[in-house]
């Protein structure tokens, strides 16, 4: 043992040098050049800092559209899902809760209309996106409440709508604090 | 074709689209040919004279092995020592505290044999010291130790007589400089510009549309998680893993993840081919490793893209497939895609909470590290498909009358005691922790501890069983990822865990190099007519029998009292 413990020893420090310093440091010099400059990419409403366009926020009010149910609460420094089972009892009394809420938001709206993603929560707990069909069961509710008409509304979602990468691969989805920026800059 | 389908398929694709140059070159290194980063010579000759190592003495399997633990030590007391005192030292911008001895020990060994499991989240249990200057730093160290392990078994195949095995700090830096560090650069490049963090400003504040105030976690994100999946750790910055929006933001950054996470592990099975000349050999191992991985893959996705049957009778619709954990910009296609390659991997990261996903899922995900070598870890995932190779090759010889030969070595009892003791370790210590933990949660449910043994378990029944049984498969198949709805930070679990990741480590290693090492000083027997073809399709659904027998035979009791019965009750 004593032949390798001196060189191992040395390899491990001028690794670390290397590897945990050097390395992330010039990622870090790289990353300055994107957008958000390394730090995370920013939306701006009037001037303001809303959020960061990754990270999903809570909307409940009646006039925005809702982003998915988060198990955490939406705070952006303990990210997390439910990790509940499928069958456990309580997870599916949280579910009819949830269904219930969104009929009683969404009178026009029938049960079978519900897509999963609004009743279920992410695994991040930040999910930022909802799929379109998920924004556009939220229409009507959202035109009533601003006095717009529904469809002003669903052309602000298609237009929001991100495609499949390159147009072939993965789901459509729509970015909801986007969505409700547009949403304000509609008036 | 839909679009979620069509992503899964190209993504596969473009893993063997550069898997199988990935091997070609790999190879070449190892061999010492001239490749195309040679540049990199000068930085491993200043390496090699700082660290006093002669890279050209050549070492037997026992000197390998010394070399690797006394290396592999070092960096248990460096990390243990430094997450005890991590809120002291330098770079912890959020002012996180320093790990309990128990969580401590737990998340030093994690990071050690590249398992990862990790009982504490990323945004409060670590500071930006440890994150890099021990979790990157060991995502690098322990996966140039599977590699170079690996590469000991490659030059012991190869060899006709030999004691001579090459030099493992050589193997060992060459992982470093020639494979893990230029790849993971650009990739974390690659990252970068999609939007995953690089800098090291703290956590952020802003107030948000509805005027709620949201501190948002940050750091230098993208270095991280690059080498986490080219290096099969998956252990992430943030506690989501992969499924947080800044360690994942898109489609495009989640297809780089899930190819980096398996270009190295099928990579090998070609540089195997490439190395000893025996492609056709190579193409058999990874014809039955694909064959596994399909078999676990199609129930899965199957299960996900139907949805929750209960969610179904309550009357909602679920077009895309079930949602729960799961993120809708990947969808659940992509999802249960994931579910599976990191699990047969050691990666362990996950994109969504896998305690959520369908039984069968669950049931196929468990079912991937309890076998742990289709495909398999960084370099460990070869290593443990060759013990079945021996004794699938040992039956075969057997079943024939003949004795058994590889590669013109005669397998005798003592390489076959050796086969068999890790093949036999892997359930051993799935079944005894899992047994263990049942005793006890029936027995002491309310024993006065910091948490109490009625309280570990996230959700009832059959499920609750799962969750003990999935966290032991993961830390001896040093996968890491977990059913996470167990409350894993407490003493039994940080401690009952950290054994059984390291014997799921180690004892892999040493049993193969020790096999081999005894193997490549064996008399060379010339092939002959009676000779087992080892490049043959028999010989492929040989290994596969004996894998499917002692994974079926081992597991099937305990998957039949969780995911199994689960599934049913629901149906």
């Amino acid at each position: 043992m004593k032949t390798y413990l001196m060189p191992a020893l040395k390899l491990t420090l001028i690794l670390i040098v290397i590897l945990a310093g050097m390395y992330p440091l010039a990622i870090a010099g790289i990353g300055t050049f994107t957008k958000g400059n390394g730090n995370g990419e920013t939306v701006q409403f009037k001037g303001r800092t809303v959020g960061y366009a990754n990270i999903g926020q809570k909307f409940t009010k009646d006039e925005y559209f809702w982003s998915r149910p988060s198990a955490v609460d939406y705070k952006a420094d303990a990210s997390g899902g439910s990790n509940k089972a499928p069958a456990n009892p309580d997870y599916i009394k949280d579910v009819e809760a949830r269904i219930q809420n969104f009929l009683k938001h969404n009178p026009n709206i029938t049960r079978a209309q519900i897509p999963a993603e609004l009743v279920t929560a992410s695994g991040s707990g930040l999910d930022p996106d909802l799929s379109p069909d998920g924004a556009k069961i939220q229409a009507a509710r959202i035109a009533n409440r601003r006095g717009l008409i529904e469809k002003d509304v669903l052309l602000l979602i298609d237009k929001n709508t991100e495609q499949p990468l390159w147009g072939m691969f993965g789901p459509a989805k729509v970015n909801v604090l986007k969505l409700n920026v547009a949403l304000d800059e509609l008036k | 074709m839909n679009t979620e389908l069509s992503g899964v398929i190209f993504t596969y694709l473009l893993t063997l689209g550069i898997s199988i140059p990935l091997g070609l070159y790999m190879a070449r290194v190892f061999k010492g040919e001239k490749n195309w980063l040679d540049f990199m010579a000068p930085l491993e000759r200043l390496i090699f004279r700082f660290s006093g190592i002669d890279a050209k003495r050549e070492m037997n399997w026992k000197q390998h092995l010394y070399a690797l633990l006394t290396i592999n030590s070092i960096w248990l007391i460096y990390a243990f020592v430094c997450l005890l005192f991590q809120a002291h030292l330098p770079l912890n911008p959020d002012g996180n505290p320093n790990q309990s001895p128990d969580l401590a020990f737990n998340t030093a060994i994690s990071f050690l044999v590249n398992c990862n499991l990790q009982d504490y989240s990323g945004e409060s249990g670590a500071t930006y010291f440890t994150q890099h200057f021990v979790f990157m730093f060991l995502h690098f160290a322990s996966a140039a130790t599977g590699i170079a392990s690996l590469i000991v078994l490659f030059k012991a195949l190869k060899d006709k007589v030999t004691d001579k095995l090459g030099n493992f700090w050589d193997y060992f830096v060459k992982s470093i400089t020639r494979i893990l560090l230029p790849f993971s650069f650009i990739i974390a490049i690659m990252l970068a510009f999609n939007g995953m963090p690089t800098s090291y400003s703290g956590k952020d504040t802003v107030i948000g549309m509805q005027g709620d105030t949201v501190h948002v976690s940050r750091g230098p994100v993208a270095a991280m998680v690059a080498i986490k999946h080219l290096g099969t750790n998956g252990g992430g910055w943030f506690g989501a893993n992969s499924a947080h929006p800044l360690e994942n933001p898109n489609y495009l950054t989640n297809t780089i993840e899930l190819v980096a996470q398996l270009i190295i592990p099928i990579g090998l099975v070609f540089t195997l081919g490439f190395y000893l000349n025996k492609k056709k050999f190579a193409y058999v191992i990874f014809g039955v490793m694909t064959l596994g991985m399909l078999l676990l893959m199609i129930p899965t996705i199957n299960a996900e893209l139907n949805g929750n049957p209960i969610l179904t009778k309550m009357g909602i619709s679920q077009p895309t497939g079930a949602m729960e954990g799961k993120e809708v910009r990947f969808g659940p296609l992509n999802t249960a895609y994931w579910s599976v390659m990191t699990t047969i991997t050691s990666t362990g990261s996950v994109n969504s909470m896998h305690d959520s996903a369908m039984p069968v899922s669950g049931f196929m995900m468990m079912m991937g590290m309890m076998i742990n070598c289709f495909y398999g870890g960084c370099g460990v995932g070869f290593l443990n498909f060759y013990i079945f190779i021996i004794i699938a090759v040992f039956i075969s010889g057997l079943m024939v009358g003949r004795t058994p030969e590889f590669f013109g070595r005669k397998i005798e009892a003592r390489e076959m005691k050796i086969a068999s003791l890790i093949a036999l370790l892997h359930p051993f210590i799935i079944l005894v922790g899992t047994a263990l933990s049942s005793y006890i949660l029936v027995n002491y449910a309310n024993a006065n501890w910091v948490v109490k043994p009625s309280a570990w378990l996230g959700n009832p029944g059959y499920h609750g069983f799962s969750e003990m049984l999935y966290q032991y498969a993961s830390a001896a198949a040093n996968n890491g990822s977990g059913f996470a709805g167990l409350t894993a930070n407490n003493i039994f679990w940080n401690v009952s865990t950290g054994f059984v990741m390291i014997l799921g480590r180690f004892l892999p290693i040493i049993g193969p190099l020790a096999i081999a090492g005894i193997l490549a000083r064996k008399k060379f027997v010339p092939e002959s007519a009676g000779t087992l073809k080892s490049d043959s399709v028999t010989f492929g659904i040989m290994i596969f029998a004996v894998i499917a027998i002692i994974a079926a035979l081992s597991f099937f009791p305990a998957l039949a009292l969780g995911p199994i019965a689960e599934h049913f009750s629901i149906k």
